[in-house]
């Protein structure tokens, strides 16, 4: 780090900057900042700007430069100077293109824009990354079914080293011996082939995978480049990233005595069909005769608050492909197939045309029993009464899939209440959605029932020796999924990736792909954290917090709030960090109460003193000040992008963008409070069921935390509506302005100014 | 591979929509070198056409916005927009694509000032909005654009319109006399993440599709819903403007159909459901019947039906309707039988949705892959060793998670064939 600070200001004065504001006072206020380089240009984007800023750095006049131009989303490429740290001021989406022209509180936004650039170019450096020790490139697979032998494959095909952990004494999983899948490949008509058998051979091959079976994992520690895991033969492997593939198991068919299971042995589950189907001829256990009319009762105990809430999505396509297994082997076998909705999404419609066409028989109608003689009755909705169906030789039930997210059998886990909130999902994933009401007569609904929440029984997959409990948590319905659609690998525990039916019910073909996918993450985690490089969502990012544990309480919140399990504690209880599970979301820096942790790039400091920057007017001005703290990914685009359509807001106001509001300490609030601002503003993303932040609790953590700080208000003598939390989403570019001008003048005409001014 | 290992450890990846996107970022950020090539002139593709996501309701901008921040910071990743693939030769390790530009009249001078967009009075249809509005004939394609530069629609080149476009612009950004190029690139693997277009629902003649404006499709309605719409966010009846608060959402309107798409698109039913979620949200006192063959609410997305039926005020309706029809009084109805209850129906509205399925829009391919029927990509059989690999919708009818799913795969695919460790 050079010990000098030489800041270098460029004033951009294109885009109608220039035209709307005056560019030597913005040219004195670097002056006043004593910026010891300031230059203006008319274009700072073009090439001759550009080079003005890299001629400074090459000639070593400057060492930090601070660019007073458009948002610091755009041009990123243009103003990129490799290795010197930069700092960008919104002069133009959210000054003069929100702003009225030549006007002199769109002068001060400026101003202070430049203040609290040059002022956040002062506190913070450019990240240095942390890069210590050794570093596995070996990728360990928990689990070896399809999906864990697939991934094994995929990531060893790209050169990197696989250790293979199964379970049970052979590889193949449960799925091993079935005959046929449903078919992946054109013309999708037919069922194919199982696939294990020949990848356990390619995998038993290759030569970067080391197959270690009747072996589970006994306990995992370290991070990602840095795993450790001791495994249950006793021998330890390092490990630079995991995948886990510990896949799925039929549900309990003892508990749907209602669908006839228990009470004749002829009915059957699909997943015994296929036990049948896989040693050839299938026979009815109770005389040994070969039935010849099937009935397949689809959903049983599934898309139901009593069993399985979900649909386990294979199931059609599954009885489908046994029904034409049936057919195959006898075609006189009369197959019926019993459902509420037929559900072959995607190419797999044709599979259903198939079978249809081979003569399979397909009934709408919910099945509400099955009796030990084999009548089936169900609800036909046209008649509107229950039809039996008899003269049935055999009946399958389409039971679900359930998630291994737990080894089942193993222990049940031991966790004390505060770990536990780490494996039952935190969200209610049937909440209602929100309306604008309900029409004269009609009532609002009670929300869906849902299955009674529960800490799934059996033992921890990896055994995590983290602070925040031995599991990858588990969400909605107990798997181990990411909370985001265009992000499914989005794992709570950085470098651990869940893949197939772990993270949801899915068919082979899909669990294949997924698998590689899981693997790609792997690799990639594998290639960042060498270099000390984040991995998503803040990608590359090379800044960690950094502990200053001579002021640390040991209070432990840092721990306790860390979104990714990043911070254990050691033997004294001090936060113990473990860079590259971390995420640089800042959530620990919020939750410190003592300012003891930070980033090279980024701190509380740094927050607060850009604040501080800003000319607060006395009261006699009447000019109040509102600070925005506004999240980076969605609050603060929504702002550029409102400034793009040339909405107009309160020109009061000063935004800081920041990594995530759970990055926000309360001190910085209660600082800008006592520097005058007379309102404060957390902008960020949706909290609760829906929730939208990618570091998990980031808005919600905010608004609990302002929760708490009425007390401080009150012991300032300051009304709490001076703080207030805002949901913003991306997509508010339209709303977000009216919402902040609503906030300045409920402080205007409702609160009044805040008499900490001047002091 | 028999002449000795790949020769070029970059991947070319053809499409810049949330597959070709996620595909492009994930191989870069495992450090390998990238090429994206998107044939608009922006990035985003369909998801950033589409208001809300299912089933969380919440914004695809949020995790393009994501994306795009970790694309600034890729060194070792090129986007070029507006190209297209024209020709491959070579194999595995070893392609040479020659890449097909089109003009967008605009340079990397452009600021996004917009001073260009005001010069001119000429309109064209908006692309973004499916042509249910018009824009400036100089436009930034949407305020989420990648790259954030305008584009001069060629329909002014040559007229007065350009020159005040050209006259307009204080960087010297517009050049006029840009024509259709093109360059080679030499890669080891290619991703095809050519995506999808809707169904066309004029072939669908007995739902009249354009006897009434208030008939619209369904990527129409995700428009209509956003705030960045034609209509700033209001649904309403196109013909008159008035709130829309009777809707009829039509399930299949072409899918599941052999004389149209033989297959199921997978994602209509739960973008229907999240459509009559944007009407709830608006109107207290809406209604909206859902007609429908099947509810294909796939493994947890059930969740998401179980949620929307809970809605006293959306109502579904199982059948297919026979026919769309227009009223005495000009409104549109839904014509059939309800295959539940065999009542004959004929219900007026006033809007209709049709869910229209997805088609793959990669139509004749520039190079020898393997097709199904319905035009999908699809790897050869047994052929763990292509360079060429499909993802996303173009390898079949998947939602926003499997595309992302299968667009990462992708890339770990491509990475395999460009350092060929196999």
């Amino acid at each position: 780090m050079t010990a000098e600070k030489n800041i270098g200001v460029y004033l951009c004065s294109g885009c109608s900057i220039g035209e709307q504001l005056d560019m030597s006072t913005l040219e004195g206020v670097a002056g006043e900042m004593k910026a010891p380089v300031c230059k203006s240009h008319e274009v700072l984007c073009s090439r001759e700007g550009v080079k003005l800023i890299s001629d400074d750095i090459a000639s070593g006049d400057v060492n930090r430069v601070v660019i007073g131009a458009c948002s610091p989303r755009v041009m990123t490429d243009k103003f990129w100077f490799d290795g010197t740290h930069t700092v960008r001021a919104n002069l133009r989406e959210q000054v003069v293109w929100s702003h009225p022209a030549g006007d002199e509180d769109t002068q001060a936004i400026a101003d202070d824009y430049v203040r609290m650039a040059i002022t956040q170019a002062q506190k913070t450096d450019a990240a240095e990354p942390w890069i210590e020790g050794e570093y596995s490139e070996t990728i360990m697979v928990v689990g070896g079914g399809h999906v864990g032998l697939t991934a094994a494959r995929e990531a060893s095909r790209a050169g990197y080293p696989v250790v293979l952990v199964e379970k049970a004494g052979e590889l193949g999983g449960s799925t091993k011996d079935w005959k046929k899948v449903v078919p992946s490949r054109p013309p999708y008509r037919e069922p194919e082939d199982n696939p294990v058998s020949g990848l356990i051979a390619k995998v038993k091959g290759d030569d970067r995978i080391r197959v270690v079976t009747g072996t589970t994992v006994a306990e995992t520690s370290g991070m990602p480049g840095k795993f450790e895991v001791e495994l249950s033969n006793g021998s330890t492997e390092s490990v630079g990233a995991i995948v886990v593939a510990t896949g799925w198991r039929p549900y309990d068919a003892t508990k749907l005595g209602h669908l006839g299971y228990g009470a004749s042995p002829d009915v059957v589950t699909n997943f015994e069909m296929e036990g049948m189907l896989a040693s050839g001829g299938i026979k009815r256990k109770s005389d040994g005769n070969a039935p010849k009319t099937v009935a397949f009762v689809q959903c049983a105990g599934q898309r139901d608050p009593e069993h399985l809430p979900y649909c386990s999505s294979v199931c059609c396509a599954a009885s489908i492909k046994q029904a034409m297994q049936l057919i195959e082997a006898d075609p006189d076998v009369m197959c019926t197939i019993l459902y509420e909705e037929l559900r072959t999404p995607g190419v797999t419609e044709e599979f259903y045309r198939s079978a249809q066409e081979k003569g399979v028989v397909f009934i709408k109608g919910n099945v509400e029993s099955v009796d030990g003689s084999l009548k089936v009755t169900y609800h036909d909705d046209l008649i509107g009464d229950d039809v039996p169906l008899e003269g049935i030789d055999m009946v399958v039930l389409a039971t679900g899939m359930i998630p291994n997210s737990t080894n089942p059998d193993g222990e049940d886990m031991d966790l004390e209440e505060e770990k536990q909130i780490y494996i039952k999902d935190d969200i209610n994933p049937a909440a209602p959605f929100d309306v604008a009401g309900y029409a004269e007569g009609t009532e609002a609904p009670e929300a869906c029932a849902r299955p009674a929440e529960s800490i799934p029984g059996g033992s921890s997959i990896l055994n995590l020796r983290y602070r925040q409990g031995p599991n990858i948590p588990i969400l909605a319905d107990g798997f181990s999924d990411s909370h985001y659609i265009c992000f499914p690998y989005e794992t709570r525990r950085t470098g651990i990736y869940a893949c197939g039916p772990l993270r949801r019910p899915m068919d082979s073909e899909e669990a294949a792909k997924d698998a590689a996918g899981a693997a790609m993450k792997a690799i990639q985690v594998i290639h960042g954290v060498k270099a000390g490089r984040a991995v998503h969502p803040r990608s590359g990012d090379l800044s960690y917090p950094k502990f200053n544990l001579d002021i640390c309480t040991k209070c432990r919140r840092c721990t306790v709030e860390c979104p990714f399990g990043s911070i254990d504690e050691d033997e004294e209880t001090f936060p113990q960090m473990n860079p590259s599970r971390c995420r640089r979301c800042g959530t620990c820096m919020g939750a410190c109460p003592v300012r003891a942790i930070s980033f090279d790039n980024y701190s509380v400091e740094m927050l607060t003193s850009m604040a501080k920057a800003v000319e607060i007017p006395d009261e006699f001005d009447e000019k109040p000040r509102v600070l925005i703290l506004a999240c980076q990914n969605d609050a603060y685009p929504a702002l550029d992008m409102a400034g793009i359509h040339r909405h107009q807001w309160s020109a009061h106001v000063r935004a800081i963008p920041v990594r995530c509001l759970g990055s926000v300490s309360l001190l910085c609030i209660s600082d800008a409070l006592s520097v005058g601002y007379d309102g404060i503003v957390l902008m960020g993303c949706k909290s609760g069921d829906d929730y939208q932040c990618h570091f998990i609790k980031g808005s919600a953590l905010a608004k609990e935390r302002l929760s708490k700080i009425e007390e401080t208000l009150q012991s300032m003598m300051l009304e709490k509506e001076r703080v207030a939390s805002m949901e913003v989403s991306i997509a508010d570019s339209a709303a977000v302005g009216k919402m902040i001008d609503d906030f300045v003048a409920n402080i205007v005409d409702n609160i009044g100014f805040n008499p900490f001014k001047g002091f | 591979m028999s002449n000795g290992g790949p020769s070029s450890q970059t991947i070319l990846v053809v499409g810049g929509g949330i597959s070709g996107v996620s595909a492009a970022i994930e191989a870069a950020e495992a450090g390998q070198e990238v090429i994206l090539l998107e044939s608009t002139a922006t990035l985003g593709g369909r998801v950033a056409q589409l208001n809300r996501y299912f089933p969380k309701l919440c914004h695809p901008t949020c995790g393009l916005e994501i994306n795009y921040s970790r694309m600034k910071k890729a060194r070792n990743l090129k986007v070029y927009t507006l190209t297209t693939v024209e020709n491959v030769t070579g194999e595995r390790g070893n392609y040479t694509v020659t890449v097909k530009t089109q003009p967008r009249y605009v340079n990397a001078n452009c600021t996004a000032c917009g001073d260009c967009a005001q010069a001119t009075e000429a309109k064209v249809p908006n692309p973004f909005n499916y042509a249910m509005d018009e824009i400036s004939a100089a436009y930034l394609p949407h305020e989420m654009a990648f790259p954030m530069r305008y584009v001069v629609d060629g329909s002014v080149i040559g007229t007065p319109e350009a020159d005040k476009i050209k006259g307009a612009c204080k960087y010297d950004a517009v050049d006029l006399d840009e024509r259709e190029g093109s360059f080679d690139v030499t890669v080891g693997a290619i991703v095809w993440a050519t995506g999808w277009q809707p169904y066309d629902p004029a072939k669908l003649t007995s739902y009249r599709f354009d006897s009434s404006p208030d008939i619209i499709t369904n990527v129409e309605m995700e428009r209509m819903a956003s705030h960045d719409g034609p209509t700033g966010g209001k649904i309403v009846r196109l013909s008159d403007g008035a709130e829309a608060k009777k809707v009829a959402l039509v399930q299949c309107a072409g899918s599941r159909d052999h004389n149209h798409l033989p297959y199921c698109s997978r994602v209509c039913c739960l973008a229907s459901m999240k459509h009559a979620a944007y009407v709830r949200e608006r109107y207290a006192d809406a209604n909206v019947d859902i007609y429908y063959i099947d509810i294909r609410a796939h493994d947890k997305l059930d969740t998401f039906y179980q949620r929307i039926k809970n809605d006293p005020q959306v109502n579904f309706v199982k059948s297919k309707p026979a026919s769309i029809v227009v009223n005495d009084e000009g409104r549109p109805c839904v014509k059939g039988e309800n295959t539940l209850t065999r009542e004959l129906y004929e219900e007026p509205y006033d809007l209709i949705v049709l869910a229209t399925g997805m088609e793959p829009a990669v139509g004749a391919p520039p190079v020898s892959l393997t097709q199904d029927d319905y035009g999908f990509i699809v790897p050869d059989e047994g052929e763990e060793d292509s360079g060429m690999i499909s993802c996303g919708v173009a390898s079949g009818p998947l939602d926003v998670s499997m595309s992302v799913q299968s667009a990462t795969a992708a890339a770990l695919k491509a990475i395999q064939a460009v350092k060929g460790a196999a």
